[in-house]
C-alpha cells in the first residue's frame, strides 16, 4: 500500500533572501490514509510551519524552498497558485487554533461553512447546507437546523471551533490538518470538542495531521507521533512507542513534565500574612445593597500564611485575575476586610501607604508586557530598590546584581534592555523585581502560562526554592490543574465568581471532591490513550 | 548611520533634500548674491540661466536671492509650531492618560470640537480678528495641529497606560507623574517623532497657503508662499519666479515625507490636516 | 437593532455638543477679542456719535454671552446676520454661493472616492510589490504637494501652453454641458489629486490590517483566490475603516476648496470666506466658518454611523 501522505526533505526558510534562516530542517514522513499524525514541539519548533506545509502555505516571510510534499498524486510545495487554490478546501482542509480569529466576523457562519464547496463547485447550495447540517450534528453542536444562521461573535469558544471542523470537513477532504485546534479553550470545554474530532475523522476515514504541544492531548488522537525542536525531527514513532518508550531525551523531558506526579506541599503554617474575608467585587456602580453593577467575585475569603502558597483554580470567567486585583488595590472591594500582617488594609490602591504596597508585589502573566520596554534591567529591579529602600548608587547596583543571581541570571544582564531576552529569563526578572520590595506575599497570576512546559518547570522549581529561602508567602493563580496540585500548600477553586472548594494539599491529592471540582479535574487529559474514550460525555 | 543606510532610495533622497533645506534655511540670507528687496534689473520676469541665476520677480527684484531668504520662515515657523504642537499634545494626553475617566472624558471632548474646525477655516478666523504676524501664524498653526497631535499621543499612551508593567508600577504606589514620565513617555517617543515630522509638514502646507492667500506673513518679509502669491501674474508667461518657489515647498514637504515613510517602514499615514 | 439605535442617538448628541463647543469658539475669536467693529467700519475718522449709533444698531454693547445666544439663536432659525462690507443678509450671500461650492465638491467626491477605493485596494493586495511601491511614492508625495503648486501647474500647461482651458473657471448664464466642463475640469482636477491620494493610502492601510487577520489566511486555506478573500473577506470588515478615511479626506476638501476657489476665481462660499476675511466683515465669516465646520461633522457623523451598522456585533444586538 502506498503512502498516503509523503513529505520528503522540506525545508522552510524564513526572511528576506539572502539573509534567510532555516525554520524547517529537512523533514521527512509519510501516512497511510486514515492514520492521524501528531506533530509535537514547543513554540519555535515549526510543528505549524510544516502542517501549512501540506497545504502548499507558508506564512508571510516564509517559502518552502526544498523537498516534496506529497498528498496523493499532487506535490503540494510544486503547484502553481491557481492550482493550489483548486485543491484547499477540498481535498486537503485546516482547522485553525483560534476560531475566534479565523472565522469572519462579518458574515453569517453558514455562508462560512458553504463557502469552499460552493466555491469548488462539488454541490449545489441546498446540498451544501444540508450537508453542513449533517455535521453540526455529527459535531454534537446545539440546535444544528438554526446554528449556521448565527454570526461567529454570537456562539461559544467551543463551538464555534466544532464549527470551523465541520467548515473543514463540508467537501470531504482526504487529508485535515488540526492546528492546536484546543489550546484556547478551557479543559472542561476541551474534552468534548476533542471527542467529536476523534469522531468525525474516525467517520470519513480521513488522514490527519494534528498539531499540538501537549502529549496528553496528542495521546488521545494520534496515531503516530513526530517530535520536534528547533525546525529538526527528533523522533517519530507509533504514539504507544513515544509514550512508553521514548529514546530521544527531548521527548522523555517532554513526557517528564506531564507526568502526573503524586506530591503535594504541607508546609508547617506561619503566622498570617493576608486574610480577606466576605470580599464582594465587580464593576459598574454601587447599588443599594452595597454590591457592584456588574458583580466579579461574590463572598470570597482566603487567609496565607507566611512560607506557604495557595493556589487558586479557575478556568476563564472564574474571577480568578480578578481577585488578584482586589488584593493588589487594583479594583478595589465594595465589600469584605482584608487585613495585612494583622492590621486593616484599605481596599484602594490611592488610600495604601507605601510600606502596604511594598509587602503585596504582583507578577504577572504576560513578561513581555509586564517589563517596560524603554527600561534596562537594571533599571528595572533597582526602581523598587530607590522607591521602597531609598537604594541608590554602588548600593543598588550590588543588590541588583544580588536579585539576579538569586533568580540564577548573569549580573551582567543588569546594562541590557530586556527587548532581545528570551520568555524565561523575562519571567525571571519578573520575579526578581517583585523580590526587590521585599514584600510578605507575591500575587502570581498564571506566571508559567506564556511559557514552553520545559522552560514552565524551571521557573516553578525558582519559585519553590525562593519561596523556602525568603520564607515569603504565595498566591499562585492558574488555570492548570496538575500545576497547582503539585505546589500549593492549599487550593481554592473559584467557578463564576465563588468559592466552589476550599481546601488543604493534603486533602486536594485525596479527595472528596465538589461536583466542579470533579469535572474540572477529570477533564485534565493523561497520557493515557484509552482516557479519552472511556470519558462519558458531558452534554 | 545605519539607519539611513538600511534605508530604501527614496528615503535616502528625502533626508538629503531635508538637510540641504535646513541649510539653506539657516545660511541663506549669507549666500544670497543680492539683497532680497533690491531690485536689480529693469526687465521683470527674465527667465532662468540669465544674469540672475533663478530669473528675476515681477518689480525686478533677483528671485534666487528672495528664495533664499524667504527658506526661513518656511522652515523655521512650522518646525516650531509642530514642536509646540507635538510637545503640548503629547504632555495633554499623558496628563490624560493618568487622570481618571471623567478628566480624561472631558479633555477628549474638547480636543474633539477643536479639531472638527478645519485648520484653514480657523486661521481664517484667527487672522480676520487679529491680523496677521509671524507670532500669531506661529499661535495658529500650533494651536490648530495639537488636537491631533493629542490624539495620537492619547491613543499611545492609553494602550502602554494598559500595560501590565504600568499595573506594576502603579500597584508600587509610584505617583502620576512618574507613571506618566517614567513609565509611558518612553515607549511613545519614538511614533511621536514621526508625527512631529508629519505635522511640520501639514504647517508648511497651511502656512504657504496662507501667504499665497495673502494673509500668511506680510511683506516687507517673504516666505516661499508669498513669492508665489506676488509672481501670479508671471503665470502666463511661465515665469519661474512663480513656478520656483511652489516647487521649492512642494520639495521640501515630500522630502519629509519620504524620509518619515522609510524611517517607520511605511506604516499608515495620517490624515492629512488633522 | 435597539442597541445600534441608542448608540446612534448618543452619537448625533455628541455632535451637537461638539458643535455647540464649536460656535462658542468660533464667535468668541471673531467677537470678543480686539479691535472695535464699528470703529472699524467707519474708520479712523469716524464721530464717536456715529460710533456710537452703529454699536447700538448692531448690539455690540450687549454683554457677550447675549450677544452669543442671540447669534446662536439667528443660526438655527436661518438668520446669519447682516454683512458688514456690503450690508446684504449673510444668508443671501451665502446661499447665491453654497450650490456652486457644493457642485465643486460633488464633482470631486464622486471622481476621486472610486479611483482611490481601486487604487487603495490593488496597492493592499500587491502589497511590497514594485505596483505597491510606486503607488507609495506617488501617493506619499501628491499629499505634500501644495495645491496652488498643482493648479499653478496646470494653468501652465492647459491654458498657457495648450490654450485648451480658460485659466479662471466662468459659468456662463446659458452654460451647457461643454461650458460646464470647462469651469471645472482644472479646479476638479487639482482637488482630486491631492484627495485621492490621501484616501487611497488609508483604504490600503484599512485593507492590509485586514488581511493580516486569520480570517483572510483561513479563506486562502479554503481554497479562495486572492481576489475572492481581498473582495468577500477583507473588505466588508474593512469599511468601517474606510467609510471614516472617505469621511476625513472629504472633510479636508473643505479646506481645499479655499485654495482652488480662490486661484480659479471660482465663485463660492470659500472664496466668499477669504473675502470676509480681507474685508474683517465678522458675520460673514462666522457664518461662513460655522458651515464649514458643520460640514465636517455631518461627515464625520456619517462615518461613525456607518461604522456601527457595518459592525456585525451591533447589527444583531450582542
Amino acid at each position: 500500500m502506498t503512502a498516503h501522505v509523503n513529505v520528503d526533505k522540506l525545508r522552510v526558510e524564513a526572511g528576506p533572501v539572502g539573509q534567510a534562516t532555516t525554520i524547517v530542517h529537512d523533514v521527512s514522513f509519510s501516512l497511510q490514509r486514515g492514520e492521524v499524525l501528531a506533530l509535537i514541539g514547543e513554540s519555535g519548533s515549526g510543528k505549524t510551519t510544516i502542517a501549512l506545509s501540506l497545504l502548499g502555505y507558508a506564512r508571510p516571510g516564509c517559502r518552502i524552498t526544498g523537498g516534496a510534499v506529497n498528498v496523493g498524486d499532487d506535490n503540494m510545495a510544486a503547484m502553481s497558485a491557481a492550482q493550489l487554490a483548486g485543491v484547499r478546501g477540498r481535498k486537503v482542509a485546516y482547522v485553525a487554533q483560534s476560531a475566534a480569529a479565523a472565522f469572519n466576523p462579518s458574515r453569517r457562519i453558514m455562508d462560512q461553512v458553504v463557502e469552499s464547496a460552493l466555491m469548488h463547485g462539488v454541490m449545489s447550495r441546498s446540498q451544501a447546507e444540508a450537508k453542513a447540517i449533517d455535521l453540526f450534528k455529527q459535531l454534537s453542536l446545539p440546535s444544528p437546523q438554526t446554528i449556521g444562521r448565527r454570526y461567529p461573535h454570537e456562539v461559544s469558544g467551543g463551538q464555534l471551533q466544532r464549527l470551523m471542523a465541520a467548515m473543514a470537513l463540508i467537501c470531504e477532504p482526504e487529508l485535515i490538518i488540526f492546528d492546536e485546534p484546543t489550546t484556547a479553550l478551557d479543559v472542561t470545554t476541551q474534552v468534548d470538542v476533542l471527542k467529536a474530532f476523534k469522531a468525525v475523522v474516525k467517520a470519513y476515514n480521513t488522514t490527519a495531521v494534528y498539531v499540538s504541544h501537549d502529549l496528553a492531548v496528542v495521546a488521545q488522537i494520534a496515531d503516530q507521533i513526530l517530535v520536534l525542536q528547533s525546525g529538526k525531527m527528533m523522533e517519530k514513532n507509533t504514539t504507544d512507542i513515544i509514550l512508553n518508550d521514548a529514546e530521544h531525551a527531548y521527548t522523555r523531558q517532554l513526557l517528564s513534565a506531564v507526568q502526573d506526579s503524586d506530591t503535594f506541599q504541607d508546609n508547617v503554617p506561619g503566622e498570617v500574612v493576608i486574610d480577606v474575608a466576605n470580599i464582594e467585587a465587580g464593576y459598574g456602580k454601587i447599588t443599594k445593597e452595597g454590591k457592584p453593577g456588574i458583580p466579579i467575585l461574590s463572598d470570597i475569603s482566603m487567609r496565607v500564611r507566611r512560607g506557604q502558597t495557595v493556589g487558586i483554580i479557575g478556568e476563564s470567567g472564574s474571577g480568578k485575575s480578578t481577585f488578584a486585583r482586589v488584593i493588589a488595590g487594583l479594583l478595589p472591594a465594595a465589600t469584605g476586610t482584608m487585613l495585612l500582617n494583622n492590621k486593616e488594609l484599605p481596599p484602594a490602591i490611592v488610600n495604601r501607604s507605601k510600606a502596604e504596597c511594598q509587602h503585596i508585589q504582583m507578577v504577572f502573566q504576560n513578561a513581555d508586557t509586564a517589563l517596560n520596554p524603554a527600561h534596562k534591567v537594571g533599571d528595572i529591579l533597582g526602581r523598587p530598590l530607590t522607591f521602597f529602600h531609598g537604594l541608590t548608587g554602588t548600593a543598588r547596583k550590588q543588590r541588583v546584581a544580588e536579585l539576579l543571581e538569586l533568580v540564577k541570571l548573569p549580573a551582567d544582564l543588569a546594562d541590557r534592555k530586556c527587548g532581545a531576552l528570551s520568555g524565561g529569563q523575562k519571567q525571571r526578572i519578573n520575579l526578581a523585581r517583585a523580590l526587590a520590595a521585599e514584600p510578605s506575599v507575591i500575587l502570581c497570576d498564571e506566571v508559567t502560562s506564556a511559557l514552553d512546559t520545559v522552560v514552565a518547570a524551571a521557573i516553578l522549581e525558582l519559585l519553590g526554592e525562593l519561596q523556602s529561602k525568603l520564607n515569603i508567602a504565595i498566591v499562585f493563580i492558574s488555570h492548570d490543574i496538575s500545576t497547582v496540585k503539585s505546589l500549593c500548600d492549599e487550593i481554592m477553586v473559584l467557578y463564576k465568581g465563588k468559592t466552589v472548594q476550599y481546601t488543604s494539599g493534603k486533602q486536594f491529592a485525596r479527595g472528596p471532591y465538589e461536583p466542579y471540582t470533579e469535572l474540572l479535574l477529570s477533564s485534565v487529559p493523561t497520557l493515557d490513550p484509552t482516557w479519552l474514550d472511556s470519558r462519558q460525555s458531558r452534554a | 548611520m545605519k539607519v539611513i543606510k538600511s534605508m530604501p532610495l527614496s528615503g535616502k533622497l528625502g533626508a538629503l533634500l531635508v538637510v540641504f533645506w535646513v541649510f539653506i534655511a539657516i545660511f541663506g540670507p549669507w549666500l544670497a548674491p543680492h539683497s532680497a528687496s533690491e531690485i536689480v534689473a529693469y526687465d521683470v520676469f527674465e527667465p532662468i540661466g540669465g544674469d540672475y541665476v533663478l530669473g528675476t520677480d515681477y518689480i525686478g527684484r533677483d528671485v534666487f536671492s528672495r528664495l533664499l531668504d524667504g527658506t526661513r520662515f518656511t522652515i523655521f515657523i512650522p518646525l516650531l509650531a509642530a514642536a509646540l504642537a507635538c510637545s503640548a499634545g503629547t504632555l495633554i494626553a499623558l496628563f490624560s492618560a493618568v487622570s481618571g475617566p471623567r478628566t480624561d472624558e472631558v479633555i477628549a471632548r474638547f480636543m474633539d470640537a477643536l479639531i472638527s474646525i478645519p485648520s484653514k477655516i480657523f486661521s481664517l478666523v484667527m487672522i480676520a480678528a487679529f491680523g496677521s504676524s509671524v507670532p500669531l501664524l506661529l499661535t495658529i498653526t500650533a494651536v490648530s495641529y495639537m488636537p491631533g497631535s493629542f490624539r495620537i499621543a492619547r491613543a499611545l499612551a492609553v494602550n502602554v497606560a494598559n500595560m501590565d508593567f504600568v499595573t506594576v508600577a502603579r500597584t508600587r504606589g509610584e505617583s502620576r507623574l512618574y507613571l506618566a514620565v517614567k513609565e509611558i513617555l518612553p515607549n511613545i517617543l519614538h511614533p511621536m517623532l514621526a508625527d512631529f515630522g508629519l505635522r511640520f509638514v501639514f504647517v508648511v502646507l497651511l502656512l504657504s497657503s496662507l501667504s499665497f492667500l495673502g494673509l500668511g506673513v506680510q511683506p516687507p518679509e517673504a516666505d516661499l508662499g508669498s513669492l508665489v502669491r506676488e509672481n501670479i501674474s508671471g503665470l502666463a508667461e511661465g515665469a519661474p519666479a512663480v513656478i520656483i518657489p511652489a516647487i521649492a515647498i512642494a520639495t521640501i514637504t515630500i522630502a519629509v515625507n519620504l524620509l518619515i515613510d522609510s524611517l517607520r517602514g511605511g506604516a499608515t499615514y495620517a490624515a492629512r490636516g488633522k | 437593532m435597539k442597541v445600534i439605535f441608542q448608540l446612534i442617538i448618543k452619537r448625533i448628541g455628541l455632535s451637537i455638543i461638539t458643535l455647540l463647543i464649536v460656535s462658542a469658539v468660533v464667535f468668541f475669536i471673531a467677537n470678543l477679542l480686539p479691535g472695535d467693529a464699528a470703529q472699524e467700519m467707519l474708520g479712523q475718522s469716524a464721530t464717536p456719535e456715529a460710533v456710537a449709533e452703529l454699536r447700538e444698531a448692531y448690539g455690540l454693547n450687549d454683554p457677550p454671552l447675549l450677544r452669543y445666544a442671540k447669534w446662536l439663536g439667528g443660526l438655527v432659525s436661518g438668520d446669519a446676520g447682516t454683512s458688514l462690507a456690503n450690508a446684504r443678509p449673510v444668508s443671501e450671500l451665502i446661499s447665491a454661493r453654497l450650490s456652486q461650492s457644493l457642485m465643486l465638491a460633488g464633482f470631486t467626491a464622486v471622481l476621486a472616492v472610486p479611483f482611490a477605493m481601486v487604487l487603495g485596494i490593488v496597492a493592499a493586495m500587491y502589497s511590497g510589490s514594485r505596483i505597491d511601491k510606486a503607488m507609495n511614492i506617488f501617493t506619499l508625495s501628491m499629499v505634500a504637494v501644495p495645491e496652488f503648486l498643482l493648479a499653478t501647474i496646470f494653468v501652465l500647461v492647459f491654458a498657457v501652453e495648450l490654450n485648451w482651458l480658460p485659466s479662471l473657471s466662468y459659468i456662463p448664464a446659458d452654460a451647457g454641458v461643454n461650458d460646464y466642463f470647462r469651469a471645472f475640469a482644472m479646479p476638479v482636477a487639482t482637488l482630486c489629486i491631492v484627495l485621492s491620494a490621501q484616501m487611497a493610502r488609508m483604504t490600503r492601510a484599512a485593507v492590509l490590517e485586514q488581511l493580516s487577520q486569520p480570517y483572510v489566511e483561513m479563506a486562502l486555506l479554503k481554497g479562495s483566490p486572492l481576489s475572492r478573500a481581498v473582495l468577500r473577506h477583507a473588505l466588508p470588515n474593512a469599511v468601517g475603516p474606510i467609510v471614516n478615511a472617505v469621511a476625513l479626506s472629504l472633510s479636508y476638501l473643505l479646506g481645499g476648496v479655499v485654495i482652488v476657489e480662490v486661484i480659479f476665481n471660482y465663485p463660492g462660499v470659500a472664496s466668499l470666506m477669504v473675502d470676509a476675511v480681507t474685508n474683517r466683515d465678522m458675520p460673514l465669516l462666522q457664518a461662513c466658518a460655522m458651515l464649514f465646520c458643520t460640514g465636517y461633522l455631518i461627515l464625520v457623523l456619517i462615518a461613525d454611523i456607518s461604522a456601527i451598522v457595518a459592525n456585525p456585533k451591533l447589527r444583531t444586538g450582542g
